[in-house]
């Protein structure tokens, strides 16, 4: 056992990330070709047969505008075109939670006092860097498709009086463009706080770091106590910016509709996934003979969170899903029409709960199954890929609609964003040592046991 | 010489040398009845050679079987015995009766465990505890050893491997 241990980023671990990623691309070449030779057919009928919802309110709109928008074909851009920017958000939005909740779950260990996870630390926090890429991404996607995936930027919405006058979307304005609440342009408060956002969590983590770092080299307690302060602030911040930064990327797209529990729901699915990433990657980096001090105990932890948080999330998934059920308030319950009464959607609803709930809670229920590498590794993959479905199903409907699908472009772009965002931590995984050798509780992980 | 009744009793003070009593005791070959601490000693379960408890398989059978009554009772009573309109949903649909199965699931697994655990611990009301010795209710640990069971040693030699272990006190102990 030893505690002075270096992960090398090896060239075959590069080609094969390269060559996941040119599969992606690939993929997504093939799916917008296919998108392009079928697609147009929802803009020029304006609702095929089976699809249930176009004469109906949306979420996202009120019925006239839908219908108006069938008849122009979407909010401008083609069917293919928007199907690429709605599936770069998805796994934008899916991706910079798995990074933060890295971050998160740091944080959670520091103003928990934990010892058992000093030794997978360096994991989660190597999360972190994908930050400032999702971050770009975040905004440059937002002023070249913000149009086309969120139904809230046109501003002829706003114009009282006007043909496209939404007076719900109308009331909520002051959300959105705040201090140009009277005169709706540049959504400068949704901005801003999108730039806030990510300021605050970058900032946050590597202040982090540098005390993990800096207690590398210096020791002493010092480090700990400064991130444990660090890490308190930071979940009163993320507290809050977990859920505003829900409404924000992922409910606003459902602009009628809202869910006290939405910012709950993201966190959940960020934090299960998160959790799943980190387990996945341990499991990966001992199976090449590293991190020796983690034993089947840590990974029974870290079984027992996976668990616990796939629990926590159909949870919250019923809690809402329950209360808009009973209540049978239309503007409401159109959010789960839209999902379950689509031939596009139907499947992946149904999917989404056997692949997060019904499957990890049943083969993960064991303390065997916790500790052994093989159930843990499935139910991990499992949920890694269930949850993207899970974003998939919280963004396609309000934006593609009738014209969405689950193809090549999907999986493609998702291949992207997973071969990139592991190129990014595994990158930065290598640059400082794998294990923190001065944390002060080291010692306790070393002899963790239950 | 019958079992159950007569036993050669170490007491011990510190937890440390009480593992590694159990492990010397274990390789000598003596059998251990049971050892009696005021408080959980981590690793002791293992020392002595426990195999895992089977409650979780015994809590999980008690939660289905919460899962399953519920779910009969309530589409019994609403959807057969007495159907009845509540806010304009169907007599029997799944999302109303999920929040009440989960608390049955949780209760029979609950109450199960415990009954089943009193009941495999012989734990039952007015039982007189049997006492090895009034102080593993306070600050000495306590390791019992059946003579029934470990005939191939006599007691002396027990007493022996019990001193030589690291106990502090031997004693004898007879119950009728």
């Amino acid at each position: 056992m030893s505690i002075e241990e270096q992960y090398t980023f090896s060239p075959e671990a590069k080609k094969r990330l390269a060559i996941t990623a040119i599969i992606g691309v690939v993929l997504v070449i093939v799916g917008i070709v296919m998108a392009m030779a079928g697609g147009g057919h929802g803009a020029e009928d304006g609702g095929h047969g089976v699809n249930v919802v176009s004469d109906r309110a949306l979420a996202s709109a009120d019925a006239e505008f839908a219908s108006a928008a069938s008849e122009e074909g979407g909010h401008g851009s083609p069917t293919w075109l928007k199907r690429l920017y709605v599936n770069i958000w998805i796994n934008n939005v899916y991706f910079i939670g798995i990074a933060i909740i890295g971050v998160f779950f740091v944080a959670i260990q520091y103003a928990a006092q934990a010892g058992w996870s000093a030794g997978i630390k360096r994991i989660p926090e190597a999360f972190g860097y994908w930050l400032p890429i999702g971050g770009v991404l975040t905004l440059v996607m937002f002023f070249v498709a913000g149009g086309d995936i969120f139904h809230w930027t046109h501003t002829d919405l706003y114009v009282e009086g006007g043909e496209k006058y939404d007076s719900i979307i109308s009331g909520k304005r002051a959300y959105f463009f705040w201090p140009l609440t009277e005169n709706p342009g540049f959504p400068f408060f949704y901005v801003l706080r999108m730039v806030l956002y990510f300021a605050l969590w970058y900032w946050f983590f590597m202040m982090m770091r540098k005390h993990s770092l800096k207690e590398d080299i210096e020791g002493g307690n010092q480090h700990w106590y400064k991130m444990r302060s660090l890490s308190a602030i930071f979940l009163i911040i993320f507290a809050v910016t977990s859920s505003t930064s829900a409404w924000d990327w992922v409910m606003s797209i459902d602009t009628h509709w809202f869910s006290t529990m939405f910012g709950w729901y993201v966190f959940a699915s960020w934090w299960v996934a998160g959790l799943s990433m980190i387990t996945l990657i341990v499991l990966a980096l001992k199976e090449k003979g590293l991190l020796s001090i983690v034993d089947s105990n840590h990974l029974h932890d870290l079984g027992k969170f996976v668990w616990a948080f796939t629990i926590f999330w159909t949870y919250i998934w019923f809690g809402q899903f329950l209360l808009i059920y009973y209540a049978n308030i239309p503007e409401e319950t159109i959010y789960f029409i839209e999902r379950i009464n689509s031939s596009n959607y139907s499947w992946v609803f149904y999917f989404n709960l056997i692949i997060n709930f019904v499957l990890p809670f049943l083969i993960l229920m064991t303390r065997d199954a916790k500790r052994h590498t093989r159930f843990l590794k499935l139910i991990c993959g499992m949920i890694v890929i269930g949850h993207w479905f899970d974003f998939y199903l919280m963004i396609t409907p309000g934006t593609m609609q009738h014209d969405g699908g689950f193809g090549f472009l999907e999986i493609g772009m998702a291949l992207v964003f997973g071969a990139g965002f592991l190129y990014v931590a595994l990158t930065n995984l290598a640059k400082a040592p794998l294990i923190a050798k001065n944390h002060p509780m080291l010692n306790e992980s070393l002899h963790h046991h239950i | 010489m019958e079992a159950d009744k007569n036993f050669v009793v170490g007491i011990f003070d510190d937890e440390d040398v009480l593992l590694g009593a159990v492990k010397k005791i274990r390789d000598a070959g003596v059998k251990i009845h049971e050892v009696y601490t005021p408080f959980p000693i981590h690793g002791l379960d293992t020392a002595l050679g426990y195999k895992m408890s089977r409650l979780p398989i015994a809590a999980f059978m008690f939660g289905m079987t919460g899962t399953t009554l519920a779910l009969t009772m309530m589409f019994w009573m609403l959807g057969v015995d007495w159907p009845m309109i509540i806010g304009g949903k169907n007599f029997t649909s799944l999302p109303p009766f999920i929040p009440v199965t989960f608390e049955l699931t949780v209760l029979l697994a609950a109450l199960g465990m415990v009954g089943t655990f009193m009941i495999v611990s012989d734990l039952k009301p007015y039982k007189k505890p049997r006492l090895f010795d009034i102080r593993t209710t306070d600050d000495k640990h306590v390791m019992a050893i059946d003579l029934a069971k470990n005939t191939s040693f006599s007691k002396d030699q027990l007493n022996g491997i019990l001193s030589e272990a690291g106990a502090e006190e031997v004693n004898e102990k007879n119950f009728d």
